[in-house]
């Protein structure tokens, strides 16, 4: 499928589209031929702002080792997924077949993550995830030419089973929307937390993307447990731990959540927020003279960018991890099994710490405790060193 | 469940009911009245909400005034929004095919969120309730009920009695019912019918973006919120019978019923349950449970 | 009614062949969109039936569509390619049960309110992919193994290939609309034209209009059923995004921009969507306006909704009107 005879019948093919027969004279000389890296991000919609943060990061990345990589000056094409699965296949072959690109940085959401992942199999190219943490991209869907740089959605959950489990909780009810990343989230909690020797009371959940959580607070209220988790992110989140305030049980009733509950989202949720732990990748307040350095050269190249947060961190480390494979292919974006030989040893210098990559190719990574204070998540303390995800289904 | 539960419960139902209520109302009186389908209810509801938001500043700059100086500014803003969409954009249509009305307002909704994008951006904002209703009653040993919410649920059983006097006391009310069953005959007797109309889908408007506007500070402010919003109104009218008030007040309150025990009683299904409540009613009842007459 | 004259024939032969012959200069990803254009073609077209040609406005098109897609994939095995001669009746069928339940129900409402519960229907049909076990999950599906085409060991299309997909998809796209103009001529046809000129006509007829509607709506589902199938072939991938309304939304943009009333309007106006939204879309043109391109959508259906009520396919009609100075044509034709 990925021969030479096809190569040159698809630049064949796109002159002929575009009407400019005299193209296929064009450069044969492979060597010197622009890396090609297709963003495909959300550029609009609720996670147009995590889109920009990544392709920043990303920029910065290649920037710093001089706009090359492997040898070859790097060309952006992107394409904007509008957070929707039901065109995810189309916009992904919008940058695999007709930008002909030779990496895909992508995605955000989810569900546009799968069917990204579908095409970057399907048409052999290599795909760096920057964000979405579906447990299938490097469970089942696994391969070598797919890779991580953010999280899986299990392991920010099960550092907080054992941070839970560790802080003499018995008895936790769960709550999440009823879809694959809460049902991850929670999954992963559980594992961790029984493992501890707690018990999971009730598992609650309401539909995605609804926000009346009124009656499930009452319930919570009712069952009076330990401690409650819970999976929310953007609208969701902020509302959730306003309620959760609003309804008197914060005081009562401890509340930890997966990191995101309390990411980007601090602004709107006020005071509410105050005091909750959460647990992620990355913090505010990490110490280490790589995250300072981050920071600088970020506010330097984007002045008018917001600070920069755990997206561009994400978007970042792609850049690195890319870096690293084509240092080692030469450029040569085809050669899979060697860019997965050389990442799964390589140590991926990121400002959220230092961290490997799993044969299945998701991070192995320190996961954070952070305590909410005033406009941030402080670090507390290292919840989980060196978690990786179980990557269950990967047969790498 | 234990009984004090289930008296909480019953009010979460119907605080959520009364709120669904106060922006279908809007929603089953343009239908009812002007025979109009508008998508764009939704979006009148989140530009409510984003008004709490963005507007708040301004008020508290210009006037002194909180979060009720914002709703009165808002209120206004929304009369008069409603009054030059009816003339740009719906009066027209009246006389096309109900196919038309769909588009057109399918591609108000375009805009609308577009242009909300480009003013407001795309962040998830909260919105405070003012200081003396941000408390809470306690309630049982562990939970509390905000007072917020109770407010909610006070303005608009208020405001359901406001328009039940107006329909059926005013010589306005008269007009409008009378517009609706037969508009030429209300013409011909010498009612400004286009005026008629003008107001009544002002009223409308104002309606949705005053339940944006007080459901703000809990629901808080974010993207999306409309077209959630419009789908469950157009069950709450489909189950009540267009037009009829009476109905959607009934309706929203079933479904607030439907909505709130099933979460908590069969959560795979709960988005599930409110449909298949609307297909037994339907099979039942076609035109719904209270036709308007 | 299409297909009277000579001149159309020749026309839509043009067409046809001028399709066949595109992969041939096209590029993998020209034949990528042409594919997903000619399947989204059959979906517009099984609308068109119910809104063009019956008068029943459906806003609930996308969850027929979606049903034949989530078919496919839950009735695929894991590693194991299931032929395509049972699977695909299987998952038509699926769509066209539930289109025969939504139908009886929704058929005994008119107007405004037949929009709304078609929309409600279609949205119960989304929450069960969405929420329950059933549809695993908000993420979607995949499809590892697409499925095969062997009559008596012999392969006849490898679904594999984006090529063969192409010409499948085409045929599919004849084939649908061929049926539905001979459907129209018939018997059958001109009784759903005369429901939608005037039913209570009919009615004191002696036509059973709610069978024939009810008919025409399970047929509709079916058809759009059946694009499903292709879709969940091409993709191999489905996610409950398939049955939201924003799809059931821009299919009705898309058969009132071709123009309602004409089958091959429906057709028109999925290559016009799909080409406007790559036009809108386009950084080139708009640089950073386009990441605002709803904006410049929802304007031109608003422009199209007021300046141009028949749609593309009645532009040619318009023009020659207006050059010739001749009085509009009758649509007699239609009753």
């Amino acid at each position: 499928m990925k021969s030479n005879t096809l190569n040159r019948l698809k630049r064949l093919a796109l002159a002929s589209a575009v009407g400019l027969a005299v193209g296929v004279a064009a450069g044969p000389a492979a060597a010197q031929q622009k890396l090609k890296v297709g963003l495909m991000l959300p550029y609009t919609g609720t996670f147009a702002a995590l889109g920009n943060a990544i392709e920043n990061g990303f920029r910065l990345a290649v920037s710093e080792n001089g706009g090359r990589l492997g040898g070859r000056e790097v060309e952006y094409f992107k394409v904007d997924d509008e957070s929707d699965p039901a065109k995810a296949t189309d916009n992904a072959n919008k940058l695999i077949k007709r930008d002909q690109v030779d990496v895909l940085v992508g995605t955000v959401h989810s569900g546009v993550q799968m069917g990204l992942a579908k095409a970057a199999n399907d048409n052999n190219v290599l795909l760096i995830v920057p964000n979405a943490g579906a447990g299938a991209v490097t469970g089942p869907m696994c391969s070598t030419n797919i890779y991580r740089s953010s999280f899986s959605n299990w392991q920010p959950g099960y550092a907080m089973g054992e941070v839970v489990a560790k802080r003499g909780h018995k008895n936790v009810v769960t709550i999440t929307w009823k879809y694959a990343a809460g049902d991850e989230s929670v999954g992963g909690f559980k594992e961790a937390f029984e493992k501890g020797g707690g018990k999971i009371v009730k598992e609650l959940s309401l539909p995605f993307p609804n926000v009346e959580f009124q009656a499930l607070l009452t319930e919570i209220a009712s069952l009076k447990p330990d401690a409650v988790y819970t999976f929310f992110a953007g609208g969701g989140a902020v509302k959730f731990v306003k309620d959760y305030d609003a309804a008197g049980l914060r005081k009562t009733i401890p509340l930890y959540g997966a990191g995101f509950l309390t990411d980007g989202t601090l602004e709107a949720q006020g005071a509410s927020a105050e005091g909750l732990l959460t647990t992620l990748h990355y913090a505010d307040g990490i110490d280490n003279p790589r995250e300072k350095a981050f920071r600088a050269g970020y506010a330097k190249a984007f002045p008018s960018a917001p600070a920069p947060d755990v997206y561009a961190v994400q978007g970042y480390d792609a850049g690195q991890m890319l870096a690293t494979a084509m240092a080692a292919t030469k450029g040569d974006a085809k050669k899979f099994d060697v860019i997965h030989a050389e990442l799964s040893k390589a140590t991926i210098d990121s400002p959220r710490g230092k961290f490997t990559l799993s044969k299945s190719g998701n991070p192995v990574q320190d996961m954070y405790l952070r305590e909410v204070k005033g406009k941030e998540n402080r670090v507390v303390g290292i919840a989980s060193k060196a978690l990786s995800d179980p990557s269950r289904g990967c047969k790498l | 469940m234990e009984f004090g539960t289930f008296l909480v419960q019953c009010l979460n139902a119907l605080q959520y009911g009364l709120l669904l209520f106060l922006v279908a109302s809007g929603l089953t009186l343009i239908f009812g009245i002007m025979g109009v389908i508008n998508l764009a209810h939704g979006s009148f509801y989140m530009i409510g909400a984003y008004m709490a938001y963005a507007l708040a500043p301004f008020v508290a700059k210009w006037t002194g005034g909180g979060f009720f100086a914002t709703l009165a500014v808002g209120l206004v803003l929304s009369v008069a929004l409603g009054y030059v969409l009816e003339w740009a954009f719906y009066s027209f249509l009246y006389e096309r095919e109900h196919l038309q009305q769909v588009l057109m307002t399918y591609g108000l909704i375009l805009v609308f969120e577009e242009l909300r994008s480009i003013l407001v951006g795309n962040d998830v904002h909260g919105v405070k309730a003012p200081d003396w209703l941000a408390g809470s009653i306690p309630l049982g040993d562990l939970m509390t009920y905000p007072v917020y919410r109770l407010f909610i649920s006070a303005v608009c059983v208020a405001l359901a009695a406001a328009m039940y006097l107006v329909l059926t006391r005013t010589r306005l009310g008269m007009m409008i019912r009378a517009g609706a069953t037969n508009r030429e005959m209300v013409q011909s007797l010498g009612v400004d019918i286009q005026f008629l109309y003008r107001v009544v889908f002002a009223a409308g408007v104002a309606l949705a973006v005053f339940a944006g506007m007080i459901a703000a500070p809990v629901s808080s402010v974010y993207p999306g919120m409309g077209s959630q919003v419009l789908i469950i109104c157009f069950v709450v009218v489909v189950i009540g019978g267009i037009g009829s008030v009476r109905g959607a007040l009934f309706a929203a309150l079933l479904i607030g019923l439907v909505d709130t025990f099933g979460k908590v009683v069969f959560p795979h299904a709960a988005g599930v349950l409110v449909y298949v409540m609307m297909a037994l009613i339907l099979l039942w009842k076609p035109d719904g449970l209270f036709k308007a007459g | 009614m299409d297909f009277r004259g000579g001149r159309n024939v020749v026309l839509a032969a043009a067409v046809v062949a001028a399709l066949a012959l595109f992969p041939l200069v096209a590029g993998k990803f020209g034949i990528d969109l042409v594919t997903k254009i000619m399947i989204f073609a059959v979906l517009a077209l099984s609308l068109e039936l119910l809104v063009g040609q019956t008068g029943l406005v459906c806003f609930g098109q996308a969850a027929f569509f979606g049903i034949g897609a989530y078919a496919v994939v839950l009735a695929t095995p894991q590693y194991q390619a299931v032929s395509i001669f049972w699977l695909a009746p299987l998952a038509v069928a699926c769509a066209t049960l539930y289109a025969l339940f939504v139908g009886s129900l929704v058929l005994r409402t008119r107007g405004v309110y037949f929009i709304m519960v078609t929309l409600a229907f279609a949205q119960m049909a989304y929450y069960v992919f969405h929420d329950t076990p059933l549809g695993r999950g908000t993420d979607g599906v995949y499809l590892y193994v697409r499925p095969s085409a062997e009559v008596f060991g012999v392969t006849l299309v490898n679904f594999e290939k984006p090529v063969s997909l192409y010409y499948v998809a085409l045929a599919a796209l004849v084939a649908t609309f061929a049926f539905l103009a001979v459907l129209l001529r018939s018997r059958f046809g001109r009784a759903l034209a005369g429901i939608k000129a005037n039913e209570q006509r009919m009615r004191a007829a002696g036509f059973s209009t709610y069978a024939y509607k009810l008919a025409a709506f399970t047929l509709s589902g079916a058809i759009a059923g059946f694009a499903g199938v292709l879709f969940a072939v091409k993709d191999a991938f489905v996610n409950p995004e398939l049955l939201a309304w924003h799809l059931s939304g821009s299919l009705l943009v898309m058969i009132i921009l071709g123009g309602l009333g004409r089958l091959w309007g429906a057709v028109i106006g999925a290559f016009a969507y799909a080409l406007l939204q790559e036009f809108f879309q386009s950084q080139a043109i708009f640089g950073d306006l386009a990441k605002h391109w709803l904006l410049g959508l929802g304007l031109t259906i608003i422009a199209m909704v007021a300046l141009l009520p028949e749609g593309l396919a009645g532009l040619p009609a318009a023009v020659s009107r207006r050059l010739a100075r001749k009085p509009a044509r009758s649509a007699g034709g239609n009753a």
